[in-house]
């Protein structure tokens, strides 16, 4: 029998961390994930678990520890949130590039500066070029699912990348939301024990991780790391239908609500969706054929399911919740509309910056994005650049 | 440097796909393999009848160019030498001499 508990998604995904037990967790405190590592070093200090938790002195140090621990071949974990994922950059590559499946909580707050503990995407949307796996959570309880595949998926011998399962801070991580859980036996079980085919703490076979690469490698390594990220497709499916078949609980790449007769459409990522997904329901009741769609995988992306979704609607509303500046809008804007490219042909696409720095999202705000969407349609004008969502003009 | 090279099968010309995953390398003692040799632009020369067999050049190079037989240094090995001229600088009996190439 299932577990019915009321958690927040910290509270989940400590919970969950505890289930799974994993070796190492090289960790730097910073707000909203601070809780992560106190919990764990809580679990550690009581005897519930046998991790070894390191306290590191910057985050810099938490991924360059998680870089060793995983080669060495630990399962390893660590959990940061805004400038502390900044401060990992560097080693955010080289764990991608090593091809060690670090499973990393991300507890998405806006990016200094302007200093700002809020949420928003810009913390992981600026590490999404990194070679890492993203999962966005909506609700605690995705956060909580999310993060138990995450080892299945990145420690598969066809992927072998590090994952970032991202939830929205404070919105997700600090609100208690109820929840199912999983037997310990059960998580176990789904999660196993990780046996890497190469590690450095093997005695028998010699082993260097992390060479230099001439300019005769470079690129075919990351050629391998492309291909890693496009077979990550078919085994995140995979393992989401096996955890269906444990939990009763379905995912995707992306989930659509009330897409199949839509004509205005939102493409959105995170806890707002489901703020608009009581917009849709309001708009519906008032005639506008109004869907969803939620992004749960943005690396590797789902471009052509995304696409094929919203091939048949009039305007899409596509919500950033960071700033890239690149004066065209955001990157889920960018990925978006190179995915339509070719398919959507008739399909007008507003961009829209939204919810930065722990902006309020309301229904009503979700509403103007797709009164918008009916304007451009009725006008028959043609959206150029981004609108801002949200900000006093 | 009897060691078997377990990535005798990768070279410049391996397609990506033959390459070890994010090219770990497997096995040890195998930088024997690498030769660094191409990078010189300078040569250091070994002249024998000048040679007094102190061995102050050996340990000072960066590589492992100047090959001891037992306990007698002999001629170097180009495919490692990057013309470094340090066992030039520490000779004191002009038994190396040390010229662009």
């Amino acid at each position: 029998m299932a577990i019915r508990e009321r958690l927040s998604g910290n509270e989940a995904v400590s919970y969950a961390i505890r289930q799974v037990n994993p070796d190492v967790m090289p960790a730097f405190p910073i707000t909203p994930s601070t809780e992560i590592p106190q919990f764990i070093s809580q679990y550690v200090a009581n005897g519930q678990i046998d991790t070894i938790f390191v306290p590191v002195e910057s985050e810099h140090s938490a991924m360059s520890a998680s870089i060793g621990s995983e080669a060495a071949g630990a399962r390893t974990i660590t959990a940061t949130s805004s400038c502390g994922l900044a401060l990992m950059w560097e080693m955010l590559y080289v764990a991608a590039s090593c091809r060690l499946p670090i499973v990393l909580a991300c507890i998405n707050r806006a990016l200094s500066g302007p200093i700002n503990i809020n949420n928003d995407h810009s913390d992981s949307m600026g590490a999404r070029d990194a070679g890492w796996i993203q999962i966005y959570a909506e609700n605690a309880q995705e956060a909580y699912d999310n993060y138990i595949m995450s080892f299945r998926i990145g420690e598969h011998k066809d992927v072998l990348l590090p994952v970032m399962a991202c939830q929205d801070g404070f919105i997700t991580s600090h609100a208690v939301d109820n929840i199912t859980l999983l037997e310990d036996e059960k998580v176990k079980a789904f999660v196993g024990e990780y046996k890497p085919e190469k590690c450095l703490l093997n005695p028998a076979e010699a082993l260097s991780v992390g060479p230099y690469d001439t300019v005769h490698y470079y690129m075919e390594h990351k050629k391998q790391q492309a291909v890693a990220m496009h077979n990550a497709k078919k085994v995140i499916l995979d393992v989401a239908k096996e955890y269906e078949e444990l939990t009763g609980r379905k995912y995707g790449f992306i989930e659509k609500y009330k897409m199949e007769d839509a004509e205005y459409a939102m493409v959105i990522i995170g806890s707002s969706a489901g703020t608009a997904k009581d917009a849709v329901d309001e708009l519906r009741a008032q005639g506008v054929k109004a869907g969803l769609i939620k992004v749960r995988v943005y690396r590797p992306f789902p471009g052509e399911e995304i696409a094929a979704a919203l091939k048949n609607v009039k305007a899409v509303a596509i919500m950033d919740k960071a700033e890239s500046f690149s004066d065209i809008g955001g990157p889920l804007g960018a990925d978006v509309r190179a995915s339509m490219f070719g398919v959507c042909n008739n399909v007008k696409a507003i961009n829209f910056v939204y919810g930065l720095g722990g902006r309020d999202v309301k229904v009503d705000d979700i509403k103007c994005a797709f009164g918008k969407l009916e304007e451009v349609v009725k006008t028959d004008a043609i959206p150029t650049g981004y609108q801002y969502l949200g900000v006093r003009e | 440097m009897a060691k078997e090279n377990l990535m005798k099968d990768i070279h410049e010309k391996s397609a990506y796909a033959d390459l070890t995953p994010g090219g770990d390398i497997y096995g040890s003692g195998n930088s024997h393999f690498f030769n660094t040799g191409e990078w010189r632009t300078a040569t250091p020369v070994f002249v024998p009848e000048n040679c007094k067999q102190c061995l102050l050049c050996v340990p000072v190079c960066p590589d492992s160019a100047i090959p001891v037989v037992d306990g007698k240094r002999g001629d170097f090995d180009y495919d490692h030498c990057k013309g470094c001229g340090i066992c030039f600088k520490v000779c004191p009996f002009k038994a190396i001499t040390f010229n662009k190439d």
